[in-house]
């Protein structure tokens, strides 16, 4: 029998290595094409500098700006991309794959950013701010995909969610203040948790289909409220918004204090969800529980626990995470509701999901780089760069397709993901 | 402890599956129960895990009747199930199998994990189990996980074991291991249910042996004295023959001849791993081996299915590496798939649909893009007669035979035409005695007309039966051959290669 074990062991290493090493190529023809990119396009000739404030002048602690040479910096990147690469390429290099793809990718955003702020000056620090501020809806639309997909129901209907959170914060903020419309937001958003669940748990409608139909009904029911009533009735429409909290001594580090420290309760709000949300799924009995009807729910099924109740309790609660989200588009931010204000914000939390591989923290991070992507590309529209802001708009997308498509490595979702569970 | 089952009946609609069943379960002792696919075995085993309702009679458990509601009364009551399909989430670990739904826990529900590890050794120690907490499901061989299943039910503290067609997954080897565990387990004082179709088993294993038959208890025997013979005659209502008439082979021409093939996975694992093989014209070639070595990729590599990536697959010399299906069909190339309800019918359409799905485009059965129906149907009445297709009508729908009749269904399309080569895969899984005769006759008669045949199965018996020579596969690789035409193959070293021994 030790022999049978050993021969096991080295033929299933070698079965692995066949995709990883083709996955390592592609990655290496990426990044030398990168390379060049950086080379021929961002290399800038000249003596530029490119200037990054660290701090603003009211800060306790101000540091230096960060002063980099724009030239010299991008022929270095080049280089390591290149470098990189190469090392990829060549050896098919079977170890740390993704690790050198992220550190290219890192250096590329580096070397863009110094490109376009060649000759000028940036704040990183406001840049930082307005990242985590942008990702707190993709974050917490993210978050809902986690707790519904983990139960293994797919929920289109984020962005429904997303917006009938927003309307309801905006219209019941106006009537009760702000807590009052928080909370009213939280239990809409639960409330088209609970229907879709009732939907495709119960009456095992087709998942896709059920959130197209809940994303299309919230948004005719929003737009006509608000260019209808809304217009006549201005008072319905003009919440209070909650304004940042200054978390005392933290919030002075600098460079990521005002990023983690300075914000609303929507930011801290969604950084306590993940954390609570991880140790829920990850550590508790009931986040096995619920993990387990996402991956083989007749397995928990004929161990007692009960599928369809778990999926109706899980779907709701992340409507209501998503009617949280929501809510940050008017109480959070503008104080007033949009027709479809919400842009898209959930489908792209779902993505974030995915490249998050379905883990709290992954589609938080995810969350980030988009928000990232998001205010960068504000950002430049200040520093008057020769590309159009549209084009910057539309990487975090480009970003999804490449993760989603599985260069970085297949994600797996859970495996009765999409499926209704049907009892014998 | 003791469980008794008394006058049990169940229907579904007008199906009885039980049919008064008695029966008594005793502590310290291993009762066989035998049956045919379709014999209501499943059903009385769901009944009496809970997880159906029977129409009528009663369960007793120690002289007491019980009413189980649901499927968890029957673990509380202390009847634990071994499903013969596993019920393992795959990407979590042994202990989190094992505890999942009884979980020890700590404050704010927290899962305490190093709990359950310590608890799942315990038993582990106590049964020689010999199981790792930690390790993750999918990494486990199925030998294994079928253990996990048994500590699942041990760490619900059950008393009686019913063991669901345990040994289907496992090779000859596993299977010994599994039988000393079992023989710990009984001697520990549980009551052991071991339920299947393999009489040799149920001969080693049982203390007492019950046949089921339609849904009735059609005899009791004592394996001391019972013969294979005699429990066959029970469970199939008839004498069976278990020994395949067949002439010796004459081996002509290379039919088939595949070299230094490397198949993939969907996920870039080797599945066939530079594999040469040849079949020649009147020779039954089988290919044993544990499910999941390759087998698959295989059949689909030579039936056009896959695309290989490296190698050359050869028909009468022919290269068809990279010809289509069709192609492949039209030279003569049968394929009796592995799963027939994913790639050998469609349920939906009617049998004489079916009849016809390799063959419709040709001007037998199509006029230019309209297919005359009148001929297909007369075409499809005749396949019925010519392979035994029990069936009212050939405009019923193919899902509503029984899966024996679609079974031969399947081989009547495939092997109604001019072939020159068979493929066929797990061409008996899951059918009743009298199908599984018939096809092995329809296969053995192919070869006599001179075609190849080539047969993937992971039962032993069939491919010790058929076959004139044996390859046993092995993570890709064919790691050895046997010459069944120079006399009896021995069972053991072919069970030893499926194990990977001889690799």
């Amino acid at each position: 029998m030790t022999v049978a074990t050993t021969n096991t062991a080295t033929a299933s290493g070698q079965k692995l290595d066949v995709g990883k090493q083709r996955r390592a190529r592609i990655t290496g023809a990426v990044m030398i094409g990168l390379a060049l990119l950086v080379l021929l396009v961002l290399g800038v000739d000249g003596g530029e500098q490119a200037t990054f404030r660290l701090s603003r002048p009211t800060d306790t602690w101000v540091l230096p700006d960060l002063v980099v040479p724009a030239g010299p910096f991008n022929y270095v990147a080049a280089t390591v991309l290149a470098f990189l690469g190469a090392r990829q390429f060549l050896q098919g290099g079977v170890r740390w794959t993704s690790l050198s793809l992220g550190f290219g990718l890192a250096i590329l955003v580096m070397a863009f950013l110094v490109w376009a702020t060649a000759g000028k000056a940036f704040s990183l620090t406001g840049m930082l701010q307005a990242t985590m501020v942008r990702a707190v809806p993709i974050a917490l639309g993210g978050l809902a995909g986690v707790l519904c997909e983990r139960v293994a129901v797919v929920n289109i209907a984020i962005e429904g969610m997303l917006l009938a959170g927003a309307f309801t914060g905006a219209l019941m903020g106006s009537l009760l203040g702000g807590w009052g419309g928080l909370v009213a937001a939280v239990a809409v958003g639960g409330a088209f948790g609970f229907f879709l669940a009732a939907l495709v748990v119960t009456f095992r409608m087709d998942q896709i289909i059920a959130g197209v139909v809940i994303n299309l009904f919230v948004l005719g029911l929003t737009s006509y409220v608000s260019s209808q009533v809304f217009a006549d009735l201005r008072h319905l429409n003009n919440a209070p918004v909650f304004r940042a909290w200054k978390i005392p001594v933290l919030s002075d580090i600098p460079v990521i204090g005002p990023m983690l420290f300075y914000q609303n309760i929507f930011v801290y709000g969604a950084l306590i969800l993940v954390a609570i949300a991880t140790y829920y799924l990850f550590h508790t009995r009931s986040g096995l529980r619920a993990r387990a009807v996402g991956e083989h729910p007749r397995a928990a099924d004929t161990l007692g626990v009960n599928v369809y109740r778990t999926r109706y309790i899980h779907v709701t609660l992340g409507g209501m995470v998503a009617g949280f989200g929501g809510a940050w588009f008017t109480l959070g931010s503008v104080g007033r509701f949009d027709e479809n204000m919400t842009g898209g914000r959930g489908f792209i939390g779902l993505a974030a999901m995915i490249f998050g591989r379905w883990h709290p923290v992954g589609a938080l991070a995810a969350a980030l780089v988009f928000g990232f992507a998001d205010s960068l590309q504000q950002k430049l529209a200040l520093l008057r760069t020769p590309i159009p802001s549209e084009f910057l708009a539309m990487s975090p997308y480009i970003a999804t397709i490449i993760v989603v498509a599985g260069l970085v490595g297949k994600a797996r979702p859970p495996a009765a993901d999409g499926k209704p569970y049907v009892k014998e | 402890m003791d469980v008794e089952l008394r006058g049990i009946t169940k229907r579904f609609g007008p199906v009885v599956a039980n049919d008064g069943v008695n029966l008594t379960i005793r502590g310290g002792e291993v009762l066989g129960l035998l049956g045919e696919n379709g014999a209501g075995k499943s059903t009385m085993m769901n009944i009496l895990s809970g997880l159906y309702r029977p129409d009528e009679g009663e369960i007793l458990v120690n002289g007491k009747a019980v009413v189980f509601e649901g499927p968890g009364d029957g673990i509380s009551a202390g009847i634990g199930m071994v499903h013969q399909h596993f019920m393992l989430v795959p990407v979590f670990t042994v202990a989190e199998n094992v505890v999942l739904g009884v979980e020890p826990t700590g404050r704010l529900d927290y899962l305490d994990l190093k709990t359950a590890r310590e608890q799942v050794r315990e038993i582990n120690d106590e049964y020689g189990l010999e199981v790792d907490p930690d390790a993750l499901i999918e990494n486990l061989p199925v030998g294994i996980q079928q253990r996990v299943e048994i500590l699942k039910v041990l760490f619900r503290s059950a008393d009686v074991l019913i063991l669901d067609e345990p040994t289907a997954v496992l090779t000859p080897q596993e299977v010994d291991e599994f039988f000393e565990i079992v023989k710990s387990l009984r001697d520990a004082g549980k009551a052991i249910v071991f339920i299947t179709h393999k009489l040799h088993e149920i001969l080693e294993i049982s203390d007492r042996i019950s046949v089921l038959r339609g849904g009735r208890i059609t005899g009791e025997g004592d394996p001391k004295t019972v013969t294979t013979e005699e429990l066959a005659e029970m469970m199939v209502g008839r004498p069976v023959s278990f020994e395949v008439d067949k002439t010796p082979s004459q081996p002509g021409e290379s039919m088939l001849e595949v070299r230094d093939l490397v198949v993939l996975r969907d996920n870039d694992e080797i599945a066939v791993d530079h594999l040469s093989l040849n079949v020649r014209s009147g020779e039954v070639v089988g290919i044993a081996g544990v499910q999941g070595n390759g087998q698959s990729a295989l059949v689909e590599a030579i039936t056009g299915l896959t695309r290989p990536v490296h190698g050359e697959i050869l028909f009468q010399g022919a290269d068809i590496t990279r010809s289509s299906v069709r192609a492949r069909h039209r030279m003569g190339m049968a394929h009796i798939p592995e799963d027939r309800h994913k790639s050998g019918m469609i349920s939906n359409f009617t049998v004489a649909e079916n009849m016809v799905l390799n063959s419709y485009y040709a001007p037998a059965f199509s006029n230019g893009p309209q297919i005359d129906w009148r001929r297909v149907n007369q075409t499809a009445a005749k396949f019925c007669v010519d392979f035994d297709v029990r069936t009212p009508s050939v405009f019923l729908r193919a899902g509503n035979l029984s899966g024996g009749n679609q079974q031969k269904m399947v081989v009547a399309r495939e092997l109604e035409r001019e072939t020159r080569l068979v493929i066929a895969a797990q061409p008996t899984r899951g059918l009743d005695v009298g199908s599984i005769e018939y096809i092995h006759e329809r296969l053995i008669a192919s070869r006599d007309e001179g075609d190849g045949v080539l047969i993937v199965s992971s039962e032993l018996d069939e491919i010790m039966g058929l076959s004139d020579r044996i390859l046993v596969m092995f993570e890709g690789r064919i790691v050895a051959e046997f010459d069944a035409s120079k006399g009896p193959v021995d069972r053991n070293a072919v069970g030893l290669a499926m194990a990977g021994a001889a690799a």
